[in-house]
């Protein structure tokens, strides 16, 4: 007998040949926040999508209420009460709210018609059950991530859900939108309906779960209440090994100070941000946090030639530069690592080489041919520097994890001598293991070869591990400027809390 | 819906400006039988771009239906020639039916090999070409052999007025064929779930599978639609012009996208509404019928209509960004 309302017990699923889950075993009981934790990779959205009906496991059972499940379908899976919100939330962005709420009571009872005073009704209802203000007639794409995130839930809990699944809910959202959502989230478990939250922040699932599976490679390694766990455990569960957190500290040479790498003087964006004044040093890695809006977006766009309209003084080394285009910028030595590198960045179906190249090729092709040789041995010496697990560099890189992407979007600036690295969330989506990767080798960039880091965050933790300041923005203005040794994560969070 | 309701408003707005200002260069633009001539002209065009509507709401695109429309009303006519029958519905319904099978071609396509409908359809609408020029023939029928029931259908009026000179001129009745078929695909968008199907599938097919669509039955129905729509236009046409031409409607698709796009649908897929197209068929319509009463050469208004398709279609996207941002 099992207490559990869903349970998996020794599912086996196999792709090509790859094991993608072996012996694995999960239970979930009516109406707790279980946490499933794991790397990207470890398996997690193949358990997501067994338990969903999506796909049929090779090996194993599913039971819900104690019940066997044989090949259970997707309908099957919602029939029993389980509902998943994707990453993605599965909306339809041009209708309205109204309808996104009411499309599958329509579809699962196989109207002809559309009803638009009912749809009205049922979307009113499911926003009151949710007990949130959504506007009904609003198109879904003006809304922000957590509104469609807050649609996504409402529309789950209208099938007399059981079990919600979140597929990593809160990657997109700021501190005060994961706070709404957690909320929500204890105020649905009141109601008896268990959730599966799917993450790698350790820290969001420290906080909301009751219980917490562990996975890594596709099995089960630790499983038990949140009580026992620490993030230094989770961790170790997660990439089977430690990972250091030691502060970075930047200590100024000998000396005379040497002339800041990057300096703004009363630098202005007519209507995003406003009189900004900050000196970078070479080997400074300088954090900046704040609300969404707050303007630091757009200050990085200004540095990176993207807002041609800005005022004020920009110097690299101690030279005024005027940036226009990112051309110039790029000539003047400034390298950006944009926060959502998946659509901004890279070129995913591109091999690793091109992309890491994109930036180079005007240096490799100085008589309009290109040096096959010269790229060949740049890009070598990248996949090797920055340690991409890839047996070639001829792969795609859509094929690569999210760690391995970020990698070939550092690489490709590098590639360039930039003295000057803006990074706008560096980490987002990136599991733990990559992460840390990540972070050492920006912290090596900085020390070693005398960059300047600005390092813009939501993950404050990130920041106060990564950098010797951090500076706080809100409404367009610096607000504080504070040295990383004298703050703690918490205090840096207080403080952005009270920024509304 | 507010937001849509405003894009129609804007259009309307534009049209109307659009008139006061023709009407000023040309006062004759603002008499009844200048303004019959107007609407009669809307008709074809109309039809079709209901069809199209429906096809770019879904996120596709449809270049074949000029195709269709000319081989559905030449083979019709052929055949009632050889038949010897001279009727209005049967034949209108046989060269809707023809219309809906070239469209299932389309449908099939598009729903089994996931092909982009552009290539589809450039497609289907060279092989009908030229497969009625290659084997049905390449004659114009003239008014001497045409079907008279076609012809006296064609020419029924609603209203006609007996000017002062002793000439008649009338709307005809054709518009109400028009504006019932708009009706009806108005209907068919906003109250059912196949109409709903296709705007789910323009914003996100993704979403659209994973929610239960039956993306089968609503592509098969898009292009079907599509196809049917611009048979019935097509013989139509010829009951209006009194003439079935082979090498009709050649580069109507574009005049016919035009519309629709200064309408306010989304070339991306995903939004525009029966009224909108309605307003942006009248406003193409409109245009290049004053451009034919300012003797402008018809090669410019070539360029005047590339120009509205740009125009219309970068600021469509201009909209969606901002309205995504």
């Amino acid at each position: 007998m099992s207490d559990g309302f869903i349970e998996l017990r020794n599912i086996r699923k196999v792709f090509a040949g790859v094991v993608a889950l072996d012996a694995m075993s999960l239970v979930i009981k009516p109406g707790e926040i279980h946490c499933l934790a794991g790397e990207n990779g470890s398996g997690k959205s193949t358990v997501i999508k067994i338990m969903s009906g999506v796909y049929q496991p090779d090996g194993g059972e599913i039971l819900i209420d104690g019940k066997t499940m044989p090949g259970m379908s997707p309908i099957e899976a919602i029939a029993h009460g389980v509902q998943v919100i994707y990453q993605d939330f599965s909306l339809f962005g041009n209708l309205t709210v109204a309808e996104n709420l009411a499309m599958n009571v329509h579809l699962g009872e196989k109207r002809r018609l559309m009803n638009w005073r009912r749809t009205r009704a049922i979307a009113r209802e499911a926003v009151d059950r949710l007990g949130v203000e959504l506007d009904l007639d609003a198109e879904v794409a003006s809304l922000p991530t957590a509104g469609k995130q807050l649609v996504a839930i409402a529309r789950a809990l209208m099938s007399d859900a059981r079990l919600i699944i979140m597929d990593e809910p809160t990657t997109a959202l700021t501190r005060k939108e994961v706070e709404t959502l957690f909320r929500i989230v204890r105020d649905i478990q009141a109601r008896g309906i268990a959730i599966l939250f799917v993450s790698h922040k350790m820290r969001e699932m420290l906080e909301i779960s009751e219980r917490i599976t562990v996975i890594r490679n596709g099995r089960k390694v630790a499983e038990g209440p949140t009580g026992d766990f620490d993030e230094a455990l989770i961790t170790r569960h997660m990439t089977g090994g430690d990972i250091l957190n030691q502060p970075y500290v930047w200590t100024p040479p000998p000396g005379p100070p040497p002339a800041p790498r990057l300096e703004i003087r009363s630098l202005t964006v007519p209507g995003k941000c406003e009189d900004l004044s900050l000196a970078i040093r070479p080997g400074e890695i300088v954090g900046l946090s704040g609300l969404l809006g707050s303007g630091r977006t757009d200050l990085a766009l200004a540095l990176f030639g993207m807002v041609p309209r800005y005022e004020g003084e920009i110097l690299i080394d101690g030279a005024p530069v005027r940036l226009r285009t990112t051309q110039e910028a790029i000539a003047a030595g400034i390298a950006y690592v944009p926060e959502d590198r998946l659509t901004e960045g890279l070129f995913l179906p591109q091999s690793i080489k091109r992309n890491m190249l994109a930036t180079s090729y005007e240096r490799l092709a100085p008589k309009l041919v290109i040096d096959r040789e010269r790229a060949e041995e740049m890009t070598q010496g990248m996949v090797r520097a920055m340690q991409i697990a890839t047996p070639t560099a001829e792969k795609p890189v859509m094929q690569l994890s999210g760690g391995n992407q970020q990698r070939v979007v550092l690489a490709r600036w590098l590639l360039t001598d930039a003295r000057v690295l803006i990074l706008n969330g560096p980490t987002v989506g990136v599991d733990v293991g990559s992460k840390a990767e990540i972070h050492a080798k920006i912290r090596e960039l900085a020390q070693h070869h005398g960059l300047a880091v600005l390092m813009i965050s939501d993950d404050v933790l990130e920041l106060v591990q990564n950098c010797n300041r951090i500076v706080l923005m809100h409404r367009g203005r610096f607000i504080e400027d504070l040295p990383a040794a004298a703050v703690t994560e918490e205090t840096v969070s207080d403080r952005l809390k009270t920024f509304t | 819906m507010a937001l849509l309701r405003r894009s129609e408003t804007v259009i309307a707005g534009i049209l109307l400006l659009a008139m006061v200002l023709i009407g000023t260069i040309n006062p004759a633009f603002w008499q009844l039988d200048n303004l019959f001539s107007l609407m009669r002209s809307n008709v074809i065009i109309g039809i079709m771009a209901m069809g199209v509507l429906l096809v770019l709401i879904s996120g596709g695109i449809d270049v074949s239906f000029p195709a269709f429309a000319v081989a559905a009303m030449y083979l019709t006519i052929k055949g009632m020639l050889a038949l010897e029958y001279n009727g209005v519905v049967l034949p209108l319904l046989a060269a809707t039916i023809m219309g809906l099978a070239f469209g299932a071609v389309n449908g099939f396509f598009v729903y089994k090999f996931r092909m982009i409908p552009l290539i589809v359809t450039l497609g289907t609408s060279a092989m009908v070409r030229g497969f009625l020029l290659g084997v049905v023939g390449t004659s114009m029928i003239n008014i001497n052999k045409m079907p008279t029931a076609l012809i006296n259908f064609g020419r029924t009026d609603v209203v006609s007025v007996t000017k002062a000179d002793g000439t008649t001129y009338g709307l005809t009745a054709m518009v109400l064929i028009y504006l019932g078929l708009a009706l009806a695909m108005h209907l068919v968008l906003r109250h059912t779930m196949i109409g709903r199907s296709a705007y789910a599938l323009g914003g996100d097919p993704e979403a659209a599978r994973r929610a239960g669509f039956d993306l089968r039955k609503t592509i098969f129905f898009i292009y079907c639609v599509a196809g049917a729509l611009a048979g019935f236009a097509g013989l139509l046409h010829s009951g209006m012009i009194w003439l079935a031409n082979p090498r009709d409607f050649v580069g109507l698709e574009l005049d016919v996208i035009a519309a629709v796009v200064l309408g306010g649908a989304s070339i991306f897929g995903g939004r525009g509404s029966v009224l909108g197209t309605m307003l942006g068929v009248f406003m193409l319509v409109m245009v290049k019928n004053s451009l034919i009463i300012m003797r402008v050469d018809t090669t410019w208004q070539l360029v005047v209509v590339g120009l509205i398709v740009i125009a219309a279609t970068a600021l469509s996207a201009w909209r969606d960004r901002r309205r995504a941002a």
